[in-house]
């Protein structure tokens, strides 16, 4: 033990990298994940297409209906963003982190002083982007063949609603993440997120949905986020906001301790 | 110049015997005698995933400039002991430190390169995009040039990693792992999964590295490259140190050839062959590993004209391992480890190795 003492002191800039160095980091993992999710087509095209997809079909061809005292393009418009965002979030968190954990290439990462939170922050940035393209083509489907008239003020502030929601479902992509195995990721994404999508009233409007639905919806994340960006337009249920973001606060807590958990077990285990 | 290896009737207290040594050497001045310090170490360290115990009672510790390999077969504890030097993974009890500190320190880790089994890399990036990024954490990486150069990658850093070779990946994990210019370089199991040629061409560039005066450790469960590579070989075995010294001595150790046959002799007769070091039957079918094979046949053949299926040949580590494991695992019973003999190895200091194991009583004389 006494020849610890011939140890130099590692550079001080080594422990706490300077602001510059730490920038370039987190810009580079952000740009890694941006180019990975392009690169990728299967996971970019199903994660913008079928929102799209399902708003040329639904919120196109019904534009005329009305519901909750807006057209039903504008009603349809918030419900399928909220689909479209919860969707990149959660596969891009859910998928991403199972698959390069399980895969080895987390740890490592992990192994190199690569500072923790610019792996989360780069994929959150990614999400963010592409939740952010979601809302675009879909407000650009409403604005043009939907005949959605709503004012810009209105309509940025949806988009804004729409985009943040990403952070809830990143958190719970996160927890699958570190829980779930690299095959089995997308199949739990999947299974949580079209039953939640459909009795959050994503698909077919809250009103319409079954009474016993409806009761189940009061309990998802997605319905508390669906009847935020509704209340920009004025067609939410008269739940307060501010019950729906506290819900949402906690929801986003509990995932992100889930995660944690999910993370302190991999250091007790070993894969691959 | 001791080998340390357990001596059937009680492994554990010979390790530590063997440790205090490796100590007495290290004070000594180390394998350069240059004084520098201890760059990686584990002291006591046990750990345990459920009741799997996979590393027990490990005391290791490595010299700034020293390549070491940790050998051994699957399931040795080899990638154990590599994810708890490098803080992967909290020892259950004892300690691992990377120069002197916590190895999960962000101080420490600037320090080493880690090139570990990844079933899957991300293949959408391009080999310059991915050691653009590896680089970006580390206050001083190199050139990216030189790291391009030093992993054999002229003229592939544009493309995707999805799209390259598997020697091809493998030099891209090195050059992941060299990119910040570490101090210590791990690399478990480098070459897995490679050709000859994909084999060859990394081991020269850890040779490189190593004359470049790095530190340097590797795992893998191939002799022939823990003997090209390292100037100290750590044997591992179900999570212990079964033996450790320089390349040679472990050769000498290791060296034999098995010797197969149909034969109707007692197990009594066997053990009483020459140069014998290991038994393993199964029926009549009879499995020698022998220091020397010549002097063993001949007294085989005399002593049983009637077995049939005879076979020579090299005894690869799985056998060399059976040697040297199965007397911890029998107690020191028949056909327990016996002192490495001067004859067979002969290449290699082998007179070093006859050490304190010729006690044991299974030498012919």
């Amino acid at each position: 033990m006494n020849a610890l003492a011939t140890h130099t002191g590692a550079p001080p800039e080594a422990a706490a990298p300077p602001r510059r160095r730490l920038a370039r980091i987190y810009w580079l993992e952000a740009l890694s994940e941006a180019r990975k999710a392009v690169r990728l087509p299967g996971f970019i095209l199903p994660a913008l297409g079928f929102p799209v997809m399902f708003y040329v079909l639904f919120g196109v061809a019904m534009r005329y209906g009305t519901l909750g005292g807006v057209t039903m393009a504008e009603y349809l418009l918030a419900t399928y963003g909220v689909f479209g965002v919860m969707n990149v979030s959660l596969f891009a968190f859910g998928v991403g982190v199972a698959g390069e954990r399980g895969q080895g290439w987390l740890l490592l990462k992990r192994a190199t002083p690569m500072p923790p939170l610019a792996l989360f922050a780069g994929k959150l940035a990614m999400a963010l982007l592409f939740s952010g393209g979601v809302v675009a083509l879909l407000a650009a489907i409403g604005l043009g063949p939907g005949h959605v008239r709503a004012p810009a003020a209105t309509l940025a502030e949806l988009a804004a609603v729409l985009v943040l929601g990403a952070l809830p479902f990143a958190a719970m992509g996160l927890a699958i993440g570190y829980w779930a195995g690299p095959s089995s990721a997308p199949m739990l994404c999947n299974l949580l997120s079209l039953p939640m999508s459909f009795a959050s009233g994503l698909w077919i409007p809250y009103p319409l949905l079954p009474a016993f639905v409806r009761q189940v919806a009061h309990g998802l994340p997605a319905y508390h986020y669906a009847q935020l960006a509704l209340k920009v337009i004025g067609a939410g249920t008269h739940e307060p906001a501010g019950w729906s973001l506290l819900y949402l606060a906690a929801f986003t807590a509990g995932m992100l301790l889930l995660a944690r958990l999910g993370y302190l077990r991999d250091e007790g285990r070993t894969y691959g | 110049m001791s080998i340390n290896i357990g001596d059937g009737e009680d492994g554990e207290r010979c390790e530590r015997a063997g440790a205090v040594g490796r100590r007495a050497r290290g004070e000594a001045g180390g394998r350069s005698g240059d004084g520098r310090g201890i760059v990686a170490e584990l002291e006591w360290a046990s750990k345990s995933f459920g009741k799997v115990r996979a590393v027990a009672d490990l005391d290791f510790e490595m010299r700034a400039g020293e390549v070491v390999a940790l050998l051994g077969p699957n399931g040795a504890g080899k990638t154990t002991t590599v994810r708890l030097l490098l803080g992967l993974i909290r020892p259950s009890a004892g300690a691992a430190r990377l120069f002197g500190m916590d190895p999960s320190r962000t101080a420490a880790r600037v320090r080493v390169g880690a090139m570990l089994q990844v079933s899957k890399v991300p293949e959408t990036l391009e080999v310059r995009e991915h050691i653009e990024l590896f680089s970006s954490y580390y206050p001083h990486p190199l050139p990216m040039a030189e790291v391009v150069a030093a992993a054999g990658l002229g003229g592939l850093e544009g493309r995707l990693f999805g799209k390259l070779s598997g020697g091809q990946r493998q030099r891209v994990l090195f050059a992941l792992a060299l990119c910040g210019d570490p101090d210590l370089l791990f690399l478990d199991e480098p070459s897995a999964g490679l050709d000859v040629e994909g084999r060859r061409s990394l081991w020269e560039r850890i040779a490189a590295r190593k004359r470049s005066g790095g530190s340097v450790l590797l795992t893998t469960h191939n002799l022939e490259e823990a003997d090209f590579l390292a100037d100290r070989i750590v044997l591992l075995d179900r999570g212990r140190v079964l033996a450790e010294g320089t390349p040679d001595q472990i050769k000498a150790r290791v060296a034999g050839r098995t010797v197969r046959c149909r034969t109707a002799l007692a197990p009594g007769e066997l053990e009483r062959l020459p140069g014998l070091r290991a038994v393993r039957r199964d029926g009549d079918l009879v499995e020698l590993f022998a220091s020397e094979p010549e002097r063993l046949v001949a007294a085989l053949l005399a002593a049983d004209p009637a077995l049939c299926g005879l076979e020579v040949r090299g005894a690869g580590l799985e056998e060399a391992f059976l040697a040297l494991t199965c007397g911890l695992a029998a107690g020191g019973g028949a056909g327990s480890v016996v002192g490495a003999r001067g004859g067979t190895a002969a290449t290699a200091g082998a007179a070093d190795m006859r050490g304190n194991r010729q006690a044991n009583g299974k030498e012919a004389a």
